[in-house]
C-alpha cells in the first residue's frame, strides 16, 4: 500500500532523513517510534507529499508520490492524516470542520456531506458535539474530531503523527480507542507514537528510528523481545519504565 | 511615455549642491526631532506606567493627543497659532528673534508628534515584560518600584529597540513635511529642481534612492547594534 | 489677545464640507484599493518564485522606505506623462495614495496571514485541497480577525496622511481650512478647529477599534 524506498531529506545542511526504506502493507498497522528529532514526523509528512524529497521514491497504492505529474491533492484526499496538535479549524465548528473537504475536494452537497460528517461523529462518540466550536472541546474530543475529519474523505490509509503526546493523560484512551477500532476495521495505517501499549495491542510492525536511519523494522514480538540494535534496547528501556 | 530624461542636469551647479543641502536638512530636522522624541516619549512613557493616578493621566492625554492630530497639522499649529497665544513680547522674539524659526519648529513639532508614537512603544513594551516577569519580581521581595527599575524598565527598554528604529524611519520621512513651512531639505529641494528645471522625475528618483539607502543602512546598522549589544544578545543568553 | 472671531467657522461651513467630503474620499479610495492591491503584492510575496516574490519585496520596501508627500510629487508628473494629458491632481493624488498605502497593507495582509500556524495549512492540505482552496477557507478568514484592528488603525492613519495633499494644493478639510485661515487672516480659529476635528475623530475611531480588541479577546 505504502511504499518508501531510500529516502533522503535535508533542511539546508540538517539531514533529517539518511536512505529511510520501508513498506505498509494493506490492512497492516506499523508503529514508528524513536527519540524526539529523529525524523518520524518528516517521514509521515513525507507519504503524502506535504515534505518533498530530496531523493528516493515513494508510491502509495501504486501512485507516485515524487512524480511532477501526480495530482498530489487527488492523492492527499485518499490518505487521512491526524496530527500531534490536532489542527482543527478554529473558526468552525466540529461539523463544518468534518463537512470541509467533503464538500470542497469530494464536491458532495453540504447535506450530503453533513449527515455523512455526522455519522462519523458519531463513531467517535461525539454525536452531542456537533455545534461545539473546537476551543468549546477538551484534547481528546478535539482529536477524535480530528480523526473524524479524515475519515470523511474515505481514505485508504491512515497516517497519525503522535496522536496522543498532546493530551493530557486521562484522555488518551479515549483516542487510543477510536484507533484501536479503526485498526479492527482493517484501516491500512502507519502511525507515530510513544505508546507502547497500543504498538504491542495493535500493531503488525514496529519501526525504531535514530538519526533520521530506520534502525529496526520488525515484527512487534520481536522487536519487544529482543530488540536488535543497543539503541532501540535503550529506548524501550526509557519508554516502557512509566 | 514622452519624457526627456536628462540625468546630466542633476550634476550640473547648483541643482547637485541643492540635492546635498537637502540631504543635509533632513538629517539635521531628523536626528534634532529624534532627539526630543525619545527624551519626551521615554519619560512619558514611563510617567504612563507610574503607580500615581495624575502622572499617569498627564502623560496618557499628551500621547492621545499628539498621536491623534496629523502631523503638519501640529506643524502648523506650532508655527501659525503657538506665537499669537503667547504675551506679545514673548510671540514677537519667537517671530523676529528666533534664529532659524523654521528649524525650531520643525524639530519641536515632529519631535512631539514622534514622542508620543514612541512613548506608546515604551508603555507597550514595559507593559509586555510586566505581565512576565513582574509577579516573579515581587515574589523575590522586591517593592513595586525596585521591580520597575531594576527589571521591568532595562528589559522594556531593550525589547523596543526594534520599533523605535521603525519610528526613527518614520521620523526621518515625516521630517519631508516641514517643506510646507519652508524647510529646504531633500523632498523640497527635489522639487525645486522640478521648478527650475522641468527635471522633476530625475531629481525625485534621486530623491527616493537616498531615502532607501538612508532607511537600508540604519536597518542594517541597528541590527548589527542589536545583535551585540541588545535584545537579540539577551535573548540568545536566556534560552 | 482676546479678538478670537470664531464666527469664522460657522462663515465657512460649508467650503470646509466639501473639504472633508475630499479626504473621506480619498480615505475609501486609498483604503478599498490600497487593501485589493496590498493583497495581491502580499499573495505575491508568498510565491516560491523568486521573479514573483522579488518584485513584490522591492516594491514594498520602495514605498515604505519614501515619504508620502515624494510620491505624490511623483505621480503629480507621472501620471499625466503615461496618460499622455493632463488629468488634475485629484487623479493624480488618488494614484499615489492607492499605490503608496498598498504597501502598507500589504504588510498588515502579511503578517496576518503569518499569524496563523502552518500546521492548519498542513492539514487541510492533508485532506486533498488545493493551495487556493486552503487560502480562502482556512488561512484567510483566521488571518482577517488577526489583522483587523490593524487594519482598522491603518485606516486611521491614512486619514491623517490624506492631510498631506495640502502639498499638491487639493482641497482637503485641512487644506480648505488654511485657505480660509490666510483668506480672513484667522489661522488661530481655523488650525485649532483642524486639530480638534481630526482629534475628536482619530480619537475615538482608535478607542473604538481597541474595545474591539478586547471584547474579542474575552
Ligand atoms: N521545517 C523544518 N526546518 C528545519 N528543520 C526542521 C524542520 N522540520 C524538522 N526539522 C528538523 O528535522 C529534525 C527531525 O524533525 P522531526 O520533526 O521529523 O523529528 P521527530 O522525530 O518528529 O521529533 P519529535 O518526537 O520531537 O516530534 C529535527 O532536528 C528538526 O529540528
Ligand atoms: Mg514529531
Amino acid at each position: 500500500m505504502i511504499v518508501l524506498n531510500d529516502i533522503h531529506k535535508s533542511y539546508g545542511r540538517t539531514q533529517v532523513l539518511r536512505g529511510c526504506t520501508a513498506a505498509v502493507k494493506l490492512g497492516e498497522v506499523v508503529v514508528v517510534c524513536g527519540p524526539s528529532g529523529s525524523g518520524k514526523s518528516t517521514l509521515i509528512k513525507c507519504v503524502n507529499g506535504l515534505v518533498p524529497i530530496d531523493r528516493g521514491s515513494i508510491t502509495v497504492d501504486g501512485v507516485s508520490v515524487t512524480d511532477k505529474h501526480t495530482d498530489l491533492p487527488a492523492l492527499r484526499a485518499q490518505i487521512g492524516m491526524v496530527f500531534q496538535n490536532f489542527e482543527l479549524y478554529p473558526h468552525m465548528t466540529a461539523l463544518q470542520n468534518v463537512s470541509l473537504a467533503q464538500i470542497h475536494v469530494l464536491k458532495r452537497s453540504r447535506a450530503e456531506a453533513d449527515a455523512r460528517s455526522e455519522q462519523l461523529l458519531a463513531r467517535v462518540g461525539l454525536s452531542s458535539k456537533l455545534s461545539s466550536r473546537p476551543d468549546q472541546l477538551s484534547g481528546g474530543q478535539q482529536q477524535r474530531v480530528s480523526i473524524a475529519r479524515a475519515l470523511s474523505m474515505d481514505p485508504k490509509a491512515m497516517l497519525f503523527d503522535e496522536p496522543t503526546s498532546a493530551l493530557d493523560p486521562e484522555m488518551v484512551n479515549e483516542v487510543l480507542e477510536v484507533m484501536q477500532a479503526l485498526a479492527l476495521d482493517g484501516m491500512t495505517m502507519m502511525v507515530v507514537t510513544h505508546e507502547m501499549g497500543f504498538a504491542q495491542r495493535v500493531a503488525e510492525r514496529v519501526l525504531f528510528m535514530d538519526g533520521g536511519e530506520i534502525l529496526e523494522d520488525s515484527p512487534k514480538s520481536q522487536f519487544f523481545a529482543n530488540p536488535s540494535t543497543e539503541r532501540a534496547r535503550q529506548f524501550l528501556t526509557k519508554v516502557l519504565s512509566h | 511615455m514622452n519624457y526627456n530624461w536628462d540625468w546630466g542636469v542633476l550634476l550640473q551647479q547648483p541643482y547637485w549642491g541643492w540635492l546635498w543641502s537637502g540631504l543635509g536638512w533632513t538629517l539635521l530636522i531628523s536626528l534634532g526631532s529624534w532627539v526630543i522624541a525619545l527624551s519626551v516619549g521615554i519619560s512619558a512613557g514611563i510617567a504612563r506606567c507610574m503607580p500615581n493616578r495624575a502622572i499617569q493621566i498627564v502623560a496618557s492625554v499628551y500621547i492621545e493627543v499628539f498621536r491623534n492630530i496629523p502631523p503638519l497639522v501640529q506643524l502648523f499649529l506650532w508655527y501659525f497659532v503657538f506665537p499669537e497665544l503667547l504675551p506679545d513680547a514673548l510671540g514677537l522674539w519667537i517671530k523676529r528673534d528666533l534664529p532659524n524659526p523654521e528649524y525650531v519648529t520643525a524639530i519641536v513639532g515632529l519631535g512631539l508628534f514622534a514622542g508620543a508614537r514612541v512613548a506608546e512603544q515604551i508603555r507597550a513594551g514595559i507593559a509586555a515584560v510586566g505581565i512576565h516577569l513582574l509577579p516573579a519580581a515581587l515574589a523575590t521581595g522586591l517593592r513595586p518600584l525596585q521591580a520597575f527599575r531594576l527589571i521591568l524598565l532595562p528589559l522594556g527598554l531593550r525589547a523596543v529597540f526594534g520599533p523605535l528604529t521603525s519610528e526613527f524611519l518614520i521620523t526621518v520621512k515625516m521630517s519631508s513635511i516641514s517643506l510646507t513651512i519652508g524647510m529646504l531639505e531633500l523632498t523640497a529641494q527635489s522639487r525645486h529642481i522640478e521648478n527650475y528645471t522641468f527635471h522633476g522625475l530625475e531629481a525625485f528618483a534621486v530623491a527616493t534612492v537616498v531615502y532607501l539607502l538612508l532607511g537600508l543602512s540604519v536597518t542594517g546598522l541597528m541590527r548589527v547594534i542589536d545583535r551585540r549589544f541588545g535584545a537579540a544578545k539577551y535573548r540568545r543568553a536566556s534560552s | 489677545m482676546n479678538d478670537f472671531d470664531w464666527g469664522v467657522i460657522a462663515r465657512s461651513w460649508p467650503f470646509l464640507a466639501e473639504g472633508m467630503a475630499l479626504s473621506a474620499l480619498l480615505v475609501v479610495v486609498s483604503t478599498a484599493g490600497g487593501i485589493l492591491l496590498g493583497l495581491g503584492l502580499a499573495l505575491m510575496r508568498r510565491s516560491d518564485h523568486a521573479f514573483i516574490a522579488g518584485p513584490a519585496t522591492v516594491y514594498v520596501t520602495v514605498m515604505r522606505s519614501v515619504p508620502l508627500i515624494l510620491v505624490l510629487f511623483w505621480f503629480y508628473f507621472l501620471v499625466p506623462l503615461v496618460i499622455g494629458r493632463p488629468v488634475g491632481a485629484l487623479a493624480s493624488a488618488l494614484v499615489a495614495f492607492v499605490l503608496f498605502e498598498a504597501a502598507f497593507y500589504c504588510e498588515i495582509i502579511r503578517a496576518g496571514i503569518n499569524s496563523v500556524r502552518a500546521g492548519q495549512t498542513e492539514a487541510a492540505l492533508a485532506t486533498g485541497m488545493r493551495r487556493s482552496q486552503v487560502m480562502r477557507l482556512i488561512i484567510m478568514p483566521q488571518g482577517l480577525r488577526a489583522m483587523t484592528p490593524l487594519l482598522f488603525n491603518q485606516v486611521i492613519i491614512v486619514f491623517q496622511d490624506t492631510s498631506l495633499v495640502y502639498v499638491v494644493a487639493l482641497r482637503d478639510f485641512m487644506t480648505t481650512a488654511s485657505v480660509v485661515a490666510s483668506r480672513d487672516g484667522r489661522p488661530t480659529e481655523m488650525y485649532t478647529l483642524v486639530a480638534v476635528v481630526y482629534l475628536a475623530i482619530c480619537f475615538s475611531l482608535s478607542k473604538a477599534i481597541e474595545l474591539y480588541g478586547k471584547g474579542r479577546a474575552r
